[in-house]
Formats: structure tokens, sequence, C-alpha cells
């Protein structure tokens, strides 16, 4: 290569950091196994809806005042008086939204295929400490605008701090750093929300990503890749995640920010979940709301915590919910990883905290009234008994033989020909009339009755039989 | 503390409580591209609302420039006298006389469609109705006892509750005009409509400009979905 000041000035920077070495370790020689399917989009999704809150955040900050005189204003001249402020402030606010569904789905993703399980149980856990850093984030984050949602809500969920006996009361008001919320406490939650808690945030995707690196990701057969080597020590099963995934990724970038837009564009709002209408009232701490319900993110841990009638039991049950999280590693005794090879409790266990976690999200938006109060306690049980009795039942169960190699399951696009040829018919002749392009093929195609009827028992069978 | 826990306490109680009887709302029928009906609208807030109401969050240019208005043609037709093109759309009446005529200082209307939502604001404005044990004299179905007096009666004339039976012989309201206002029954309605779809607005000017913008920014990301997912076509089909 010809050498000239560009490459000169390259040398000059890799001889002294290592960058050759670090692109290498964590992008082009970090061999991933080939066989991600759907869920495996979330991480970097998640990644990406990080950055999106940090660039639009620091923009907010710009005309955002933290007072409790001037804040609700100083959201609305945002709004309407800063050039595109409109968008970047909703592109933070769907993206609080967008990272929730995001990290929600990439949790389930973990208890789909074990990916908590040895040798992950630390990335496990930076991940839950992720969880609790973007919980505590949104938290503080959404009491910012100073609306009427934003002061009780923080009134409520602070005043569940004096429910811990002897210190509560002390604790309570050294949060709020007075008797209400006020604006010493808009204060310091601005303050925690753009650098404490972002900063624990990065930092802890740094660690929950280097102890990824170490062992390696876990995939949908949730068997070791590095079991099988080939001559030249690279996993068989494995593709080096930089071109493979980067460009993958892209992908899914794609289609998240489809559905990104659409909100940010046309439902803002989301039907009042995203953004509440009672939080377009400015604060006032003399009105109490009728109806105080969390943004809908919360709403599951909400709901525990009115289900349990007494009120420290009720935050014990709260926290609890979430501490049980962590313990997850050691509560799963099964000897597979992935749900493919696991027994048929499991799964039923996996549906039902699923179905119960919905559940839960429904009614913490909804008025607790007696029956629903019920139906929480009931949903409230399954949440816990599904981690509970996790040591039992996954003891218990029967799994299936893991293979030694990554099974490949041909994906929707591949079959798609298959189906289609199997549920439609060539119907000839039958249009005699007209011009010729109509006789093409294309417009014989004719629904075929029985094809579908043979499609839709197989899946149900299918659907019968996994989860057996 | 204690009373906070009263209060937390109160708060889980009142779930129970709130299920107030909802009443069906009217629809009202918000079209943010009627120029006109915005036009009309603004007048109509200008005259019978800006005397106790603000919508701070707004000025008289914004309007000028979103619902096609000369600015010169806005500050003689639609601002009231001695206002700025730059002005927010503040009221004249003190914080103090407020509190002193009404018992509580009317809120800021910029954001109310955005909270109740276009229906209720629609209903409510329709729904009030002559109420003798009121200390105004009237009451509103929607809001009851508002502390609010019904500004648009001279349009709307003396509208009375009547209570009724339906065929399941569950009770409801009727509400009857029978002194008949300066409108129409119609009239009123367009009236009232124009007044909401301009609240409607004002909750969020920027609103059809961001569905504008919208297709072309969904269709640039579809066009980058299409060269991603070539792209990954091309580096994957080696891989089995």
């Amino acid at each position: 290569m010809k050498r000239n000041r560009v490459t000169e000035c390259n040398d000059w920077f890799l001889e002294r950091f290592p960058l050759t070495k670090l692109w290498n370790e964590h992008m082009a020689h970090y061999y991933a196994p080939k066989n991600f399917n759907f869920w495996y989009f979330f991480g970097s999704l998640a990644l990406l809806v990080l950055v999106n809150q940090i660039l639009t955040g620091i923009f907010l900050t710009m005309n955002y005042k933290p007072d409790a005189k001037l804040a609700f204003d100083s959201v609305e001249y945002i709004m309407r008086d800063v050039n595109w402020g409109w968008l970047i402030r909703y592109m933070h606010s769907t993206g609080s939204s967008a990272f929730f569904i995001v990290v929600y789905l990439h949790m389930f993703r973990g208890l789909l295929y074990g990916s908590f399980k040895h040798p992950r149980e630390l990335v496990w856990i930076f991940g839950m400490l992720l969880f609790v850093a973007l919980m505590a984030e949104a938290f503080m984050g959404y009491l910012l605008p100073w609306g009427q949602m934003s002061y009780w809500g923080a009134q409520v969920i602070i005043s569940l701090f004096s429910a811990i006996p002897v210190i509560g009361d002390d604790l309570s008001l050294w949060l709020r750093g007075d008797y209400v919320v006020s604006d010493a406490t808009l204060n310091r939650f601005f303050a925690f929300h753009v650098i404490a808690v972002p900063l624990a945030l990065v930092m802890l995707v740094f660690l929950h990503i280097v102890a990824l690196h170490e062992v390696g990701s876990n995939n949908p057969d949730g068997i070791e890749i590095k079991d099988s080597k080939d001559p030249w020590g690279h996993p068989v099963d494995g593709i080096p995640f930089h071109p493979y995934y980067t460009v993958k990724d892209l992908v899914g970038v794609g289609v998240f920010m489809l559905f990104f837009a659409t909100v940010i564009f046309y439902i803002p709002e989301m039907g009042g979940y995203f953004l509440e209408p009672a939080n377009f009232i400015p604060a006032d701490p003399m009105k109490t709301p009728e109806h105080i319900a969390p943004v809908w993110y919360f709403t599951p841990f909400y709901a525990i915590l009115r289900a349990i009638p007494d009120k420290f039991a009720g935050v014990i049950g709260m926290g609890g919910a979430i501490v049980v999280l962590f313990l997850l590693p050691w509560l799963d005794r099964s000897p597979v990883k992935s749900i493919r090879y696991r027994g048929g409790i499991y799964k039923k266990a996996l549906m039902l905290f699923v179905i119960s976690f919905i559940a839960l999200g429904y009614l913490g938006t909804q008025p607790a009234t007696p029956t629903a109060t019920i139906v929480a306690r009931f949903f409230t049980a399954i949440y816990f008994g599904f981690f509970l009795l996790m040591p039992l039942y996954t003891r218990w169960e029967k799994t299936k033989p893991v293979p030694k190699r990554l099974t490949t399951i041909h994906s929707l696009e591949e079959q798609l020909p298959a189906l289609i040829e199997e549920i439609t018919q060539i119907k000839h002749g039958s249009t005699e009339i007209g011009h010729s392009a109509f006789k093409s093929s294309f417009f014989a195609i004719r629904p075929n009755p029985k094809g579908i009827r043979n499609l839709l028992s197989r899946l149900a069978k299918n659907a019968k039989g996994s989860l057996d | 503390m204690k009373n906070l826990t009263a209060l937390l306490l109160l708060l889980s109680l009142s779930f129970g409580v709130v299920a107030s009887e909802s009443i069906e709302l009217q629809k009202a029928n918000i079209d943010l591209s009627n120029n006109v009906s915005l036009q009309r609208g603004a007048k109509h807030f200008v005259t019978y609302c800006l005397g106790c109401h603000s919508i701070k969050h707004i000025r008289y240019l914004r309007i000028a420039l979103d619902v096609d208005v000369d600015p010169k043609k806005v500050l003689k037709d639609i601002a009231p006298e001695g206002a700025n093109i730059y002005d927010q759309m503040h009221s004249a009446m003190n914080a103090h006389d407020a509190e002193k005529w009404f018992g509580t200082q009317p809120p800021d209307l910029s954001l109310i469609a955005r909270s109740r939502g276009a229906d209720w604001l629609y209903s409510y404005l329709k729904s009030y109705y002559i109420d003798s044990k009121s200390p105004r004299g009237v009451n509103n179905l929607i809001f009851e006892d508002t502390a609010m007096p019904n500004p648009l009666w001279q349009l709307q004339g003396e509208q009375y509750a009547e209570p009724r039976k339906n065929i399941w012989g569950h009770e409801y309201t009727n509400l009857v005009i029978k002194e008949p206002g300066t409108l129409s029954e119609g009239e009123f309605e367009i009236f009232v409509n124009d007044l909401v779809n301009f609240l409607v607005y004002v909750g969020e000017p920027v609103q059809l400009e961001r569905q504008r913008l919208g297709k072309y920014v969904l269709f640039f990301i579809l066009m980058f979905l299409v060269l991603a997912y070539l792209l990954k076509k091309e580096y994957w089909k080696n891989i089995h």
C-alpha cells in the first residue's frame, strides 16, 4: 500500500491503542451461533433505544427547566416553540415505552431458551441490574413533565417507603427532600435521570456485554457451540458476529423503526398508555386525581402491590416480584436449557406465567374493585408460583435428548413457496373470455379447501404437540 | 408522615368508589384540515372563552400560519383589541378576581382537549341545564356542580333536565330546550363543534404536520429495510 499521511496517522494510533484487538474480540472474531431466530433481535434493539434515549435526552435537556414552577410549561415550549422539539420529545417518550417492550421481550427470550443458566448466570445478573436501573430511570423521568400523573404517581410510590418499619418515615423524607413531592424532589430526580442513572446504565451495558462475550451467546437449541470446534479452533456452528449479525440486526432495526415511527408520527399517545391524558394537566398538590395509575410498564408490579392487603407486605411483594427474577439461575434445576428439549410442565408453567404477567399488567391500569383485587391475587399467586415452585417442577419433568450440534429449522421465507402451493390450486379453462394477459397462471390461482384444512389440522396438532 | 399513609389508604379505597355512572358522550366531528371551521372556532373562543380562560401555549402568529389567515387579518378579526401578533393568548382576567368570583381560577385550556378528549368537551358544552338548586342557577349533566356558568346560554337557549325512563325501566335524564336561543339547534351544534375543533388544534398545533411528515419517514424506512434485507440475504447465502 502506498504510504501517505492518513495511513501514517492510522499506524501511529494503532500502535498505541488496541482498536484492532477490541474490534476482533467483540465483532469480527466473536463467534455467535448461526441459528439465532426472531427473539435474538431484542438485545441489539435495546442498545439502539438506549442510544435514542441518550441523544434525544441531551436535546430535551437544552430546553427543559427542572423547576416546579417552570417544568410543565417548558415541556409545552419544547412541543410548540422549539424547532423539531415535538419530534424529539415524542422520540423520547415513545422510546421509554419501546425500551420496556424490547427489554421484556429480551428477558422472555432468556426464559424461553434458558439463557440465564450455567455458565451465563452473571450475564443474567447484570441484565437484571440493568432492568432495575431502567425502572429507576423511567420512574424518575416520569416526574419531570410535572403533570398530575407525574406528581401523584411519584407521591404514591415514594410514600411506599414509609411502610418500612422504624426507618420508613425518615427514609421517604430523605428521598423526597420535603414532606411532599416538591421542587426539591423534582431537582434531585432530574439529576438522577440525566446523569447518575444513565451512567450506571451505560456501565452495566458494558459489563453485560463483556460477561456475555466471555462465555459466548446461548442459542435456541440451548447447547454450547464451543463444544464442537473445527481444526482452527472456531466453533463449527458459529459465525463471526460481524458481518453476519451486524447485517442481520440491521433488518431488525428497520422493522423496529417502522413500528417506532408509526407510533411517533401517528399515535404518540398510544391511546393514553404511552402519554396519559391526566398528565396534560399541570401538577396540583391540592387536587388528587380520582384514579392514579402508573405507566403501563410498571402496572404488573403495581397490581401485585395492590393485591396484597397489608401495605408493608405489599411493598415486600412488589420488591419480591423483581428479586425473585435475580434468583432464576438457581431456581431452575432442569438439565437442559432450551424450551425445545424441556418437558411439558415448564412449557405450561411459562405459558401461565406470561398470561399472569399480561393480566396483572392490565389489572394495574384498572381501578381496584373487589372483584379485580381477587383476580389480581390469583394471578399474583401464579406469578410467584412460577418461580418458587420451579426447583420442584423442573426436577420432575422429563426432558428430551439434546442434540450435539445445532439443528436447522427452515425459516418462514423458505417454507412460503411450499405453503402457497399447498393451499392453492390452479384452475384452467374457466375464463375463456377476456384479455390474454388474464389467462396467465397467476389469475387462475384458486384457494384449495382440502389443502387449507390439512394445513390447519397440522398446525393444531403441532401446537398441541409442542406443549408436551 | 402518618397522613401520607392515610392518603395512600384513601387513594386505594377511592378506586372502589370512583365508578361514577358514565354518561354516553356525543361524538364531536373533528377535522383539523377544515381551516374555515378552525377560524370560526378561534373567533368563538376569543369572544366567549378568552375572557376567563387563557390558552397561553399558543401565539396568534402560530394560528395565522396554521389556519391560513393573513396575520393582519388575525389581529383585526380574531385577536382582542391591542394584541400583538407574537403574543401568547392570555386572558385579561386576573387570578385574584377569578378566585373571588368563581372560588377557583379558570384553568388554562391549551391542553384541555388532550386531557379531556374532544367528545367530552363537545358533550360538556351542550349539556348545561337550568337548576334552581345550584348557586349559579345552572348545572351540567357531564360535569356535575361545575364551577363554570354557561357562557353559551344566549346562543343555545334555556335547557331543562327531564327525568325519563327507557323501555327497560332504567332512569335517565333528557335535556330539552324550552326557550330557544339566538341559534337554532343545528347552528348551535356547528358552533360548539367549531370551538372544540379549535381546542383540539390548540392542544397540539403540529398534528397535521406530523402526519404529513410521517408518510415520508415511513417510506424512507421501508426503503432502508429493503436494502438491509437484500444485504443480509447476500451475506448469508452461504450459511446453512
